[in-house]
């Protein structure tokens, strides 16, 4: 039998994602990936798939998705509101917990809530066309699965290999919100005056409308640069702040360019990058300074608190 | 050679070589580069070089800075020749229609047409970097005369193919994009192959490149 989901509403930037692409930087090609990689991770391995099995990524209204064929289950992870539709009957559903649909059913996601990100993930594998063994979608440059583009209404996505049915699975996990931000000082740190370096660690920031996968756009007080606004264009890593000639800070994400001219002031500890992506726009942000031998033993807790949670399951 | 090694956040290695803009020094990124590459060294996730740094960035859970570092710093280049360089020909047409900003150029530069593209196919250059968009050569060094700003208001759409200047460098559109460069002309030639897993890339760090202008005939049966 022909397995597929029917697209009835694509939502706002439904894409393919898994871990991304690496060692392409230098030819000019994103990583891309997921951008909250905890939360990509607790799709796949509540489903006991690959951890790096592509899942469906979305944000804010996500897809409305209607399943054709046998049986399949699937699981949503991030701070979602959705449905479950049978016929005329209708269930809320609740993420972190598996569930199997038939033939005719339809998943409805609602919204995000107050996060951003949300993941779908499958028991079977999307039928998907890899670039550079990946099918993370940039759907600037156009790379990945689906001819790099978003997931739209109207279009059908075969799905293979469906595993059988097993029992539902079910995480106990809330996500938590932060406000602080933890960062390492940036390699142009000493570009910005004293003024511009305290405010960008006491004053509050809040998160633009123009934010993407691309990066965060942050408006507050403009960060005051007292050497150059611009630099020699070098190399960017996810987490950099770049502060442009206007002074407002734009965090580097998943899918930022390969590389850059504006001053880094500092660069969010990784630790910190699941959690930020999932600020709404409006959400407020503090930065605060710590050193790297810090921010190395906060990234190892926090792996070990996703382990424990995959462990879990 | 490196004169710095910091860190770029807790996950990446910011290697500095200086502040200038040269071959020599360059040369030397693109030879750190290409010897770090080969060595495959586990955790590392991608190695990005520019005009004078090298950023090397890893997986937090496979490696660390302190002990990436150590690699680095005993890297011996000694008896590494930095030879992977191709010398590419890329066809170039100047016809009116292609050269979107040439008219701008004449005035910016206070020369003519016929000197700018003399000076400009009388040349070869050195690719220094690709990036920003996938595939795009940064190519240097023009003439001191021949260095402009980029527009004011970059452009929207930049076509795929076009060959524009700023500052030291000459560069190539790989597909369409926005950008700022003075556009001086049209390649039909494929600089970035994405069907291409092995090597997507026409030119690549280190290459040495030349431009050979075609009439329009040329460039449509190109095509």
């Amino acid at each position: 039998m022909n397995n597929f989901f029917e697209i009835l509403r694509g939502g706002i930037n439904t894409t393919f994602q898994d871990v991304g692409r690496n060692n392409l930087h230098h030819i000019g090609i994103p990583s891309s990936g997921a951008m909250d990689n905890r939360n990509f991770q607790l799709s796949n391995s509540i489903l006991g798939n690959k951890l790096n099995n592509p899942v469906i990524e979305f944000a804010y209204q996500g897809p409305l998705i209607k399943f054709h064929g046998d049986k399949i289950n699937f699981v949503i992870t991030g701070e979602v509101i959705f449905k479950i539709v049978r016929g005329k009957n209708e269930i809320i559903g609740n993420c972190y917990e598996s569930y199997t649909i038939e033939e005719g059913d339809k998943i409805d996601i609602i919204s995000t809530n107050k996060s951003v990100y949300g993941y779908l993930a499958i028991s079977g594998e999307f039928d998907l066309k890899f670039q550079w063994g990946s099918c993370s979608v940039n759907t600037k440059a156009n790379i990945g699965s689906n001819n790099g583009k978003k997931i739209i209404s109207g279009q059908n996505i075969n799905i293979l290999n469906i595993l059988p049915n097993e029992m539902k699975k079910k995480l106990n996990f809330v996500n938590t919100k932060i406000e602080k931000i933890r960062v390492i000082k940036g390699t142009n740190y000493n570009y910005f005056s004293e003024k511009g370096i305290k405010s960008f660690f006491n004053d509050d920031f809040f998160v633009s409308k123009l934010s993407d996968r691309m990066g965060m756009r942050l408006e507050g007080p403009k960060i005051e640069n007292i050497a150059e606004t611009n630099i020699r264009s070098e190399g960017l890593v996810k987490g950099v702040i770049q502060v442009p000639a206007d002074g407002n800070p734009i965090i580097m994400l998943s899918d930022h360019g390969t590389i850059g001219g504006y001053p880094k002031i500092g660069v969010v500890i990784s630790a910190d990058i699941d959690k930020l992506v999932q600020l709404s726009p409006g959400s407020k942000i503090k930065f605060q300074e710590i050193e790297l031998e810090d921010a190395e033993t906060l990234f190892k807790l926090y792996e070990l608190e996703t382990q424990n949670l995959i462990s879990q399951i | 050679m490196i004169k710095n090694i910091s860190n770029l956040g807790d996950a990446a290695l910011y290697c500095d070589f200086g502040n200038s803009i040269n071959r020599e020094l360059n040369s030397n990124v693109i030879r750190y580069f290409n010897d770090l590459k080969n060595k495959k060294i586990d955790g590392v996730t991608n190695i990005t070089p520019s005009y004078n740094k090298l950023i090397i960035s890893f997986d937090l859970k496979k490696t660390n800075f302190k002990d990436l570092k150590r690699i680095v710093e005993n890297i011996d280049l000694s008896g590494t020749l930095s030879s992977s360089s191709k010398k590419i020909e890329i066809p170039a047409c100047c016809q009116k229609s292609f050269a979107l900003d040439i008219e701008r150029l004449e005035e910016k530069l206070s020369i003519d047409r016929k000197k700018i593209y003399q000076n400009f196919f009388n040349k070869e250059y050195f690719c220094y970097m690709t990036g920003f968009i996938a595939g795009m050569p940064f190519l240097g060094d023009l003439d001191k005369n021949m260095r402009s700003k980029r527009l004011e208001t970059p452009r929207v759409k930049v076509p795929k193919g076009s060959i524009g200047l700023t500052e030291q460098f000459a560069n190539i559109y790989t597909f369409e994009s926005p950008g700022g460069w003075n556009i001086i002309g049209k390649t039909p030639l494929e600089i970035f192959d994405s069907s291409n897993n092995e090597k997507p890339n026409l030119i690549n760090p280190g290459d040495i490149v030349v431009f050979k202008e075609i009439s329009i005939d040329e460039y449509n049966e190109f095509k």
